[in-house]
């Protein structure tokens, strides 16, 4: 990746940042997954998925799911970065005149499904994918789910479905923050070894730090699409990425924030003084 | 032509179908070497049979999806009310062995609250043929209309000849009268028949509805046999609650109107699981006991 590219990919994640932040108000947003995912879609859209905005009903296209629906306001924050909509729009966040709420809904152009309940967009990428092979097509399905969401029943079925039907134009990616709610993952249902447990359900396995550009694209450049085995990449994140006032506080994984609270995370996201925040987080979502 | 025939005829004409199962072949066993890959067995996992039904329902396809009606409508009763029904997919959805042809398998299988759980998620509609004939009838109008539906797959033996005009939302009138009306779906035609029999013997006149689609329910021949007849039996092999009867109660209320209704249902137990026979007698479904009971309601 040359270095002018690195720099574009640097500034639009920190430009999603900033409409992560400002979505976190006026009723909030998954604020800490919303920011531990940011970098890794920014990636993808430039880098990775084969799909623009006049492709979005190509059935050559590439999909991307968003199985941890509560992070949309990355995604949202990456579509206005690259013109599919608005930014005016986000500021429609919770309105009635539109479709941009806590978790991703079908109207916004780009989004493939829509998602909220954990461990469903596994098995829909699943049909979707068995049907580009139907059709031959060499299009690729790109799924993200949480490491939390690893918890569900479904994601395992899904995961041994996609091997047996040799899914290999399916690409999972873990959004590993270490978190799911409001307490580490290790803590409450240990994950690891992740790596292993995919391989072991017959899938094609990587891991990369997901706020790091050049080697995701190192990574998702190894990735094998015609090797009859899916392909998993857990992306190691931070909750909270970029913001050390939220990155510290595990449990601020939904905050409604004060108007000014959003002024002053800004202003740390710029690497300015840190926030002084008072709102705390709302665990009943 | 046979179940399996139609679905094979619906995939040869149309690219757009898939037939799909989570490891439950009884209906479908001849179609794997017949379709090739239009055929999709996901294994025992009906979530991601459901979900990946959607996910071919959103590149165009339209999924007949099968599976045990209690593992698909409440194992995966999530996943059809989430990707389905809020996704507005058209996936055929079909329940194999619903309400008392689970016979002898015990509770863990009886898919008796399937129509009520179906007929609550919106774009979901519900098809309870009433046997073979019936479900033949109807199939290829159903799979080819574009909504999503809930079909209780049935391959029992007639009790009658049907009327050959199938429609979704209208009821089949099997015959006129004004002293009772026996409203039924599903497989328990057979016994309203034989009741309808007995009725007639004892002089009175039997109005016998086969309603067909609970969802979306024929509300003109409901309402008529509520201001026409003296006396309205609901036959259902389902819960009390959330079906037929629960439909007809919804139908009135709305109507602001009322009737004298005798329903024939499981009043919040489960059935014993003993062969179609002994389960009618034991539980009070034959032909013979819903006329001794609708006989003394007069």
């Amino acid at each position: 990746m040359d270095s002018n590219k690195l720099k574009e990919l640097k500034q639009r994640a920190f430009n999603v940042r900033e409409h992560i932040i400002r979505m976190s108000t006026d009723g909030g947003c998954f604020i800490g997954a919303s920011l531990s995912c940011a970098d890794l879609i920014v990636y993808l859209y430039d880098s990775y998925l084969n799909v623009t905005k006049d492709t979005l009903k190509d059935p050559n296209r590439d999909y991307f799911l968003l199985s941890k629906g509560h992070d949309v306001p990355a995604l949202y924050g990456t579509f206005a970065e690259i013109g599919w909509i608005e930014k005016e729009r986000l500021k429609n966040h919770l309105k009635p005149n539109d479709f941009i709420y806590w978790h991703p809904n079908r109207n916004i152009p780009g989004i493939e499904f829509h998602s909220g309940s954990l461990g469903h967009l596994l098995s829909v990428s699943i049909g979707i994918a068995m049907d580009c092979k139907l059709r031959g097509q060499k299009n690729k399905v790109v799924v993200v789910l949480g490491d939390g969401e690893l918890d569900e029943g479904t994601i395992w079925e899904g995961a041994l479905v996609a091997a047996a039907k040799k899914l290999d134009n399916l690409v999972a990616i873990v959004d590993r923050n270490h978190f799911q709610a409001n307490i580490r993952t290790e803590d409450l249902i240990p994950l690891e070894p992740i790596e292993k447990k995919f391989e072991a359900f017959g899938w094609l396995t990587h891991r990369v730090d997901g706020h790091d550009f050049e080697k995701l694209d190192e990574t998702f450049k190894s990735v094998k699409l015609n090797e009859g085995k899916p392909n998993v990449v857990i992306a190691d994140t931070v909750r909270g990425k970029g913001l050390p006032s939220i990155e510290a506080r595990a449990d601020r994984w939904f905050v409604n924030f004060k108007h000014e609270e959003i002024e002053m995370l800004l202003k740390e996201l710029k690497g300015e003084e840190e926030a002084k925040l008072t709102s705390e987080t709302i665990v009943a979502r | 032509m046979t179940y399996e025939e139609i679905l094979k005829k619906l995939v040869e004409e149309d690219e757009r179908f898939i037939v799909m199962t989570a490891e439950n072949r009884a209906a479908i066993r001849n179609l794997p070497n017949q379709i090739g890959d239009r055929f999709i067995d996901t294994g025992i996992t009906e979530q991601t049979l459901v979900g990946s039904a959607a996910g071919l329902a959103l590149r165009g396809r339209i999924p007949v999806i099968h599976a045990l009606a209690t593992f698909l409508t409440m194992r995966a009763f999530e996943f059809i009310r989430t990707d389905v029904g809020i996704g507005n997919l058209n996936v055929k959805i079909v329940g194999g062995f619903p309400g008392f042809l689970s016979d002898g398998n015990g509770a863990t299988h009886q898919s008796i609250e399937d129509v009520s759980l179906m007929r609550g998620i919106p774009n979901i509609n519900v098809w309870c043929p009433a046997d073979e004939e019936d479900m033949l009838l109807g199939l290829e109008t159903v799979l080819k209309d574009d909504r999503a539906f809930y079909i209780r797959y049935n391959n029992s033996k007639p009790a009658i000849s049907h009327n050959k005009n199938f429609e979704i939302g209208k009821a089949e009138v099997i015959s006129e009268g004004t002293d009772v009306a026996i409203l039924v779906y599903g497989v328990l035609l057979a016994q309203a028949v034989e009741a309808k029999r007995i009725l007639e013997e004892q002089g009175k006149s039997v109005r016998l509805i086969n309603v067909r689609t609970p969802k979306p329910i024929d509300e003109e021949q409901i309402l008529n046999a509520a201001r026409e007849c003296k006396i309205i039996a609901t036959v259902e092999d389902h819960f009390l609650s959330g079906g037929l009867y629960s439909i007809i109660a919804e139908i009135f209320l709305r109507n602001q109107i009322t009737a004298k209704v005798l329903p024939f249902a499981m009043d919040n137990k489960w059935f014993k699981p003993v062969l179609m026979n002994d389960l009618l007698e034991y539980e009070g479904f034959t032909g013979r006991q819903i006329a001794e009971k609708i006989l003394k309601n007069f």
